[in-house]
């Protein structure tokens, strides 16, 4: 693919303005940039947990999707996707649709309904290699009902179920690594990606997920202005800044072999990136020092980590 | 034409599956309705049927997964019993609202705790307001024709909702009986192609499923529902019409045995009306007037016609394989009572809960529940309208 933002802005919105998500979030820009990148002669299937972007694109008599779309539950996006692929599998098989153009499958889901309640059905639906693809907005709170720490909140993150107190400050655990799950899980592609710059990475990884045949994942760091506490207008800023500190590192794994895509050439210190955000203005308290320490530590840690791996799957 | 065969409940319905050829299944093991998923599989391994057999990882996944498969205008089916139809129930409400016409046989079987797999109605009759059909068989011949029926009815335009095939756990399950199976091509003719106006895999009219409904609507839609579950009474009338065309064999909303002209009587549903109908033939060999309603339909709930049914009797048992731990009664009990109320003022009702988690139904415990009828007919002052049968307390 040669990737063109002016080109492929140029493509038919799927996800029609008007919905309800708020100001500053990057949810719908996730969403909008993904399925851009389905051809536009193809029909979409497209599932959701529960959660903000059900509610706020699908509210009766409205709905924000131009393709069809289903919502269920919050724990059980892809298996709902799951058995609408499988039908289309069954219908085309039994020449019962009467239709040319391909179908494609895409479920999104919060860190939520991804990393937490819905594990189990994500897994159950990946490991049976439906031809889907499973999108995780990962905003690392359970926003929709109101900043509820997940397991993929970052480690001291002050959410309303682990508030910045006097005697415990924030989130005690690291956050779980969803990404590295679903590369167990041996599907032929997997990535962690963001909105970024000029929406190449993105655009791309979710081109490749979408005409890559079987279950394939993608995971995107979606910043919520609530939870995370931030100016509306420095989201694409705070976005750069989780690449940049490798805290939200961009890499793909296709049939095992990862690729880093991107190596900042001086990592930044996370301060960088927890400064601007008010989850984590307690960790700037004096004898809370240890805290960004940590975090620091852990970063690092996990950023070698996935350098190892890059260099033993690439022999 | 008919085929005489000799099959187990399970047996038999997944021949009913194989016969129609479903699009989609979706289902996870769960004894005793394990075997469903079994067989059938084998029927997709071995080209017997051209289905898409989706083995999910959970009970709730299964009902998610025939929900999304449903909603793409695909023929679903599933199978399960107890927790796993537990494990269903915030999806149950869902596929129901959404109005797609789900079939799934529920082989019925005690919920935990304690753990216990053997046959009682809590699992089914704790989904009984999840807006699903009920319907209910006493044995293999009923489990196989009620789930061709169920086909036709939850597809029906005025319809449109899901439907549980229900009987009981092992004793209908996994008793080999004798079966009149129905050719296949008969099978496929009755229930015909399933053509939904709306679904998901239509370009041209593409459908957003499962919003945010808030006050303005949701109490609408859930009207809407409960009128579509009425419908489906007249159109299981219609159903089972046509079925008795092809096949001989007749079902209404439930079944009356020697009641023309009964003074004692027992409601119950499921295998142990087997077991009941012998004890009234015996009775009535004796000279008693004695008759046995056997429910078919549980929901909707046949309130009209149960009251006229029941209008001539004295004094009648209602018994349920299921405790709605209520202090109140079973929900059989409790329905029919409710429907009883402002119809007649003069037949005495009295609650037996039986058989919990497979307790053995004995030809003397029912006998026993037609003495303590008789001698209330005889003048006896009713101790207890609540009761157990055959409790060790």
């Amino acid at each position: 693919m040669n990737y063109n933002l002016k080109e492929w802005s140029k493509k038919p919105e799927r996800l029609t303005g008007g919905h309800r998500m708020c100001a500053g979030c990057s949810a719908p820009t996730i969403v909008r940039t993904v399925l851009r990148a389905l051809k536009t002669e193809d029909h979409a299937v497209i599932g959701s947990a529960t959660g903000c972007l059900e509610v706020s694109t699908c509210l009766y008599p409205y709905t924000a999707w131009r393709d069809s779309f289903i919502h269920t539950a919050f724990e059980c996006a892809a298996a709902t996707v799951s058995g609408a692929q499988a039908a289309y599998e069954a219908l085309k098989r039994k020449n019962k649709l009467n239709q040319t153009c391909d179908i494609k499958f895409i479920t999104f889901g919060g860190d939520g309904g991804t990393y937490d309640i819905g594990l189990q059905s994500l897994s159950g639906a990946m490991e049976r290699g439906h031809d889907m693809v499973y999108v995780c907005y990962d905003n690392g709170a359970y926003m929709n009902t109101g900043i509820q720490r997940s397991s993929a909140t970052p480690t001291f993150a002050d959410t309303t179920t682990s508030p910045a107190g006097t005697k415990v400050g924030g989130k005690q655990q690291p956050k779980k690594d969803l990404t590295s799950i679903m590369v167990s899980h041996n599907l032929p592609y997997v990535a962690q990606t963001a909105p970024l710059g000029n929406f190449k990475d993105i655009s791309e990884k979710a081109e490749k997920a979408i005409y890559t045949k079987g279950a394939c994942f993608l995971n995107v760091i979606a910043p919520c202005p609530r939870g995370w506490r931030y100016e509306t207008p420095k989201l694409f800023e705070i976005i750069k800044l989780a690449v940049e500190t490798c805290i939200w590192p961009l890499y793909e794994v296709e049939n095992g072999k990862y690729k880093i895509n991107y190596k900042p050439k001086q990592k930044l210190p996370i301060e960088d990136f927890i400064k601007p955000q008010g989850r984590f203005q307690h960790m700037f308290k004096n004898g809370n020092e240890w805290m960004i320490k940590q975090f620091q530590e852990h970063v690092d840690k996990k950023w070698n980590e996935l350098c190892k791996l890059e260099d033993i799957t690439n022999p | 034409m008919s085929i005489k065969e000799r099959l187990s409940g399970n047996e038999a319905v997944t021949n009913a599956m194989r016969q129609i050829n479903p699009d989609v299944v979706a289902a996870f093991p769960i004894t005793p309705s394990t075997e469903i998923p079994q067989y059938f599989a084998s029927f997709v391994n071995n080209g017997k049927v051209d289905t898409e057999f989706i083995t999910v990882e959970s009970e709730h996944s299964a009902m998610s997964a025939c929900i999304g498969s449903e909603a793409s205008g695909a023929r679903t089916m599933t199978a399960t019993s107890s927790a796993g139809l537990a494990l269903m129930w915030e999806m149950l409400y869902i596929a129901s609202s959404m109005r797609l016409p789900i079939i799934m046989s529920v082989v019925n079987r005690a919920l935990s705790g304690p753990l216990n797999i053997h046959n009682d109605h809590s699992d089914s009759m704790g989904a009984r307001d999840s807006g699903w059909i009920q319907i209910y068989g006493e044995n293999n011949q009923e489990a196989y024709d009620n789930f061709i029926q169920a086909v036709r009815i939850a597809e029906h335009p005025d319809v449109n909702l899901p439907i549980m095939n229900c009987y009981d756990g092992f004793i209908t399950s996994h008793a080999v009986e004798n079966i009149e199976l129905i050719d296949d091509d008969s099978v496929k003719n009755f229930v015909g192609e399933y053509t939904p106006k709306y679904h998901l895999l239509n370009k041209n009219q593409p459908i957003s499923l499962g919003p945010l409904d808030l006050p303005q609507h949701y109490f609408e839609h859930k009207r809407q529902q409960a009128e579509a579950l009425k419908n489906a009474k007249q159109v299981i009338l219609d159903v089972a019409k046509k079925f008795e065309e092809m096949t001989g064999r007749k079902y209404s909303l439930f079944e009356e045995y020697e009641m023309e002209d009964a003074e004692l009587a027992i409601v119950l549903l499921n295998s142990t009306a087997g077991t009941a109908k012998y004890v009234v033939d015996e009775l009535r060999a004796e000279g008693k007037k004695v008759g046995l309603i056997k429910i078919r339909i549980f929901r909707p709930f046949p309130v009209e016609e149960i009251a006229k049914a029941l209008s001539k009797c004295t004094v009648v048992a209602i018994l349920d394989k299921a405790d709605s731990l209520n202090g109140a009664g079973g929900p059989l009990f409790t329905d029919i009572t409710s429907a009883l109320y402002g119809k007649t003022h003069t037949i005495k009702v009295i609650n037996y809960i039986y058989g919990l988690g497979g307790r053995d139904v004995k030809i003397n415990d029912i006998r026993f529940v037609y003495d303590e009828l008789q001698k209330i007919f005889d003048g006896k002052k009713i101790e207890s309208i609540f009761n157990y049968l055959n409790v060790k307390e």
